[in-house]
């Protein structure tokens, strides 16, 4: 545990990408199976102890320290586990050496919700303060050391000189502790097995377009459509959904598990049908129909009814048992073009080609769409391979120009990880009617970017020196500062005493020069919803 | 009759005592001000006098021009006030020339700490244990996950990252009034020998301190040199040079920060550090609060730092306090 330690220590304080990649490909060469494999598996969010949660660890110190002491600190500091590892009281007497990492993912993996809050302390006991954070860390997830699953796969392939597309692609039909893939990669062993079964393939992803300038006759250009990514794998019978990060999301959609029947793994988007929230009669609805079907485990007869799932499919990776990934974009159309209609359709339509004579009317295109679910478009490169991640050049996003209001600060809260101890979350309100003559702001949402570390400390300090009320780790402030405030679309919600429910509300520009009561008001903000 | 301590009043912007119509540590300027030591949220210039140790008077004068109408108060020593109010400087252990004020009158007994520490310190005298009625304390550390470590294992720290790049050098960020100081000094005690580099506005301080017999060894001015001379050394600038276009002209260095807030890790990636060091002149948690129990006052009041802690903390041991919520006393520590 001690190495392991050191390497988050380490990591937490490395600013540079290649540094940190060579402290966790040293790591994972000089560490034994399976303590290395544990440790991957942790840095990328893939270890899971059903009786070991954050709350697990909280309860602990609801029992070994005061419970205002408790949480001020943990408010101060911004992290459980580092809380935790900080205000553990040292063991009395002699104490068992520090377990290795096989030794407490053994002892995690087999305590039970009765048996941690007896078994965690003796293994926290074993340990020091940083061995402590790690311990926890790797019990309970959320690293917050500035390492992507990502980057440890890159650090994986750098350690062993394989190539990192072949580590993604083999990554999802293992587990940690991932001898097989060290077996391959470290001693040369023959690749694992995936023949069979419905993995996960990483995707190809865009860069945002921002200046660039791109000729029509080498890219191709479509609607960016408002859902979400997802992948559909069918192997062997069995059909798997996939969301943008890997994750299996079959239970959420189980009518697009049962729509694929033929072998195929199709890239595209997944939308809901629009009829019920008065979109476009059989079209996509917004991302707030959408968003009702998210995240549950199991889904409802009325809500398949009233908001069933489709696919737009806009490229495919395999068809047919074949994998297409080292065609050409255009190519890949032509098959893409000619499978669609071989699919449910119901169930599955294709994306559209957006035709312009030249970039500039393209532009005047995107300007002129108010879709909801349209988000703007995407740019492709006609002789593209498939390939995954973010490769400069080939894929393009176009996002269409976010929606803008002046809204006024009303309220901060401390933020987490990196910006613990600074008020980073902001909630800002708009006017219920003319602030002269005695309206009131309510609060319309809350954004957490959009700002540099400069801007956030003098934020900080606003705050401070503004302070009205606190209510724990939130202030109220004193009404003088005016955001402009970036947003894709607003919603109608119940949720909200405003009413209203804005999508992905960012700090466009901090007003520090307008006065308050110039800002927006309710009923402007009311005017921009379309659901 | 006057209610209890009425002579002695707690105000956003100092501690004000009204039969001497003096005040301690004012963050505004004043006609009489006592100021335990030279940290710019507790002395500043414009006062019409000022009353203060000689070394606090001395960096008064280098930081804020402070010459007239001064009053030095050697540790020990007592002046009497008007009102019948008398004052009495005892080391505080926080940097040179620092103290606590014992303030006694009408057979009443205050203790105004400033800031302070129990760890010792080479460049300046221990704080000293002084029975009171009211206990006027700072809490910058006042939350329980606050240790600082033992200085030793900190300079050992510092050291070996040294040795393991001989072609790289090591820039310690600390306060330029007392932690750079200590630091160096702590450095000579573990047997450093190598000369040490300072930022310009280190100079004069450390000569200051110097002239008060602390002695920090070889010091040489980064300004004065080329990167290759330093080489392998230990450079040491205000924090605020930490990620400054300046330390482009020190050779590849290594960012360390000597700090108590170090000792939480999001705090030091705030500040784009590599290494961090857990020192501070402020006492940590568990100083604060043993030194409470040896005062032993009727009661405490907090003048500034993380005071819902500490209160809470004498909640749970049946000890009287208040918060002064003093204006301006923020992370002096940074």
């Amino acid at each position: 545990m001690e190495e392991f330690a050191d390497l988050l220590e380490a990591l937490v304080y490395t600013r540079s990408r290649n540094e940190k990649l060579r402290l966790i490909a040293e790591y994972l060469r000089e560490t034994h199976d399976p303590d290395r494999g544990w440790a991957l598996g942790a840095l990328t969010d893939g270890l899971d102890f059903k009786a070991v949660k954050s709350s697990t660890v909280r309860n602990l110190m609801q029992d070994r320290v005061d419970p205002v002491l408790w949480k001020l600190s943990r408010d101060f500091v911004g992290d459980t586990a580092e809380t935790t590892s900080l205000l553990w009281p040292e063991p009395l007497g002699d104490v068992a050496p520090a377990p290795t990492v096989s030794e407490a993912v053994a002892a995690l993996s087999a305590m039970t919700r009765n048996t941690a809050p007896t078994e965690l302390p003796k293994m926290l006991d074993r340990l020091d303060p940083s061995g402590r954070y790690a311990l926890i860390k790797l019990a309970t997830g959320g690293m917050r050391i500035g390492v992507s699953s990502r980057l440890a796969k890159v650090a994986f392939a750098q350690a062993f000189e394989v190539s990192v597309d072949d580590v993604e692609e083999y990554w999802h039909a293992l587990e940690p502790p991932f001898e097989e893939l060290f077996a391959w990669a470290a001693d040369g062993a023959d690749p694992p097995d995936t023949e069979n079964i419905p993995l996960f393939r990483p995707f190809m992803l865009a860069h945002p377009l921002e200046e660039t300038r791109v000729d029509l006759s080498d890219y191709a250009a479509e609607w960016k459509w408002d859902g979400i990514r997802v992948q559909l794998v069918h192997v062997a019978g069995e059909t798997r959904v996939y969301s943008r990060s890997g994750d299996d999301i079959s239970a959420t959609f189980p009518e697009m598990v049962s729509a694929l029947d033929r072998p195929a793994v199709l890239d595209g988007e997944l939308l809901v049908r629009g009829d019920m929230q008065g979109g476009e009669e059989g079209g996509a609805a917004s991302f707030n129909a959408l968003q009702q079907r998210l995240g549950r485990k199991t889904v409802s007869k009325k809500m398949l009814s009233e908001s069933p799932a489709f696919v737009r499919l806009y490229d495919v990776l395999s068809w047919d048992g074949e994998d297409r990934r080292g065609l050409e974009w255009e190519k890949r159309r032509g098959v893409l073009e000619d499978l669609v209609p071989k699919l449910l359709d119901s169930h599955f339509d294709l994306s559209q080609l957006v035709e312009a004579r030249d970039f500039d009317h393209l532009a005047e295109i995107r300007e002129g769409t108010r879709d909801a679910a349209i988000e703007g478009l995407m740019l492709k490169k006609r002789d593209s391979l498939y390939i995954p991640g973010r490769k400069t050049g080939l894929w393009y996003k176009w996002k269409r120009d976010p929606l803008l209001i002046d809204a006024v600060l009303m309220y901060a809260q401390r933020g987490s990880g990196k910006r613990s101890s600074f008020y980073s979350d902001y909630t800002f309100g708009c006017w219920d009617g003319d602030p002269d003559e005695g309206a009131e702001l309510l609060p319309v949402g809350k954004a957490y970017s959009g700002f540099t570390d400069a801007e956030l400390k003098k934020l900080d300090r606003l705050v401070r020196q503004t302070t009205l009320n606190r209510f724990g780790p939130v202030r109220e402030v004193e009404r003088t500062l005016v955001f402009e405030v970036a947003f894709d679309s607003v919603h109608t919600s119940k949720r909200h005493k405003s009413g209203l429910a804005m999508r992905f509300p960012r700090i466009h520009r901090i007003r520090w020069d307008k006065p308050v009561h110039e800002a927006d008001r309710i009923e402007s903000l009311k005017a921009l919803i379309k659901d | 009759m006057a209610a209890p301590f009425s002579w002695i009043k707690p105000d956003p912007h100092g501690i004000y005592i009204p039969p001497a119509d003096c005040w301690i540590d004012p963050s505004r300027a004043v006609d009489k001000a006592l100021v335990t030591h030279g940290h710019a949220d507790h002395a500043r210039g414009g006062h019409g006098k000022t009353v203060a140790t000689p070394e606090t008077l001395a960096i008064m004068e280098l930081r804020y021009n402070t010459r007239e109408n001064t009053r030095p108060v050697g540790y020990g020593e007592t002046v009497r006030l008007d009102g019948g109010v008398d004052a009495t400087y005892i080391p505080a252990g926080h940097v040179l020339g620092s103290a606590q004020i014992l303030l006694e009158h009408a057979g009443d007994r205050v203790v105004v700490t400033g800031d302070y520490k129990r760890r010792p310190d080479p460049t300046c005298p221990a704080f000293e244990v002084t029975p009171c009625d009211i206990f006027i304390t700072e809490a910058t550390f006042g939350l329980p996950l606050f240790t600082h470590p033992p200085i030793e294992d900190e300079m050992a720290k510092l050291l070996s990252r040294l040795d393991a790049h001989p072609d790289r050098c090591v820039l310690v960020g600390a306060y330029a009034l007392g932690k750079a100081q200590r630091v160096i000094a702590e450095l000579r005690a573990a047997g450093h020998t190598q000369p040490i580099y300072l930022h310009g506005a280190m100079e004069k301080m450390c000569r200051l301190y110097e002239e008060h017999g602390v002695d920090l060894g070889e010091l040489r001015m980064v300004m004065d040199h080329d990167k290759d001379d330093m080489r392998g050394h230990i450079v040491v600038s205000p924090p605020s040079a930490l990620n400054d276009r300046w330390s482009r002209r020190l050779p590849d260095p290594i960012t360390a920060m000597a700090s108590g807030w170090m000792r939480v890790r999001q705090r030091a990636r705030q500040r784009n550090v590599e290494l961090p060091l857990v020192i501070s002149d402020h006492a940590d948690w568990g100083e604060l609060t043993r030194t409470i129990q040896e005062v032993d006052p009727h009661e405490t009041w907090i003048t500034h730092g993380r005071e819902e802690a500490l209160l809470r903390w004498h909640q749970l041991h049946q000890r009287r306090a208040r918060a002064l919520a003093m204006v301006g006393r923020e992370d002096e520590d940074e």
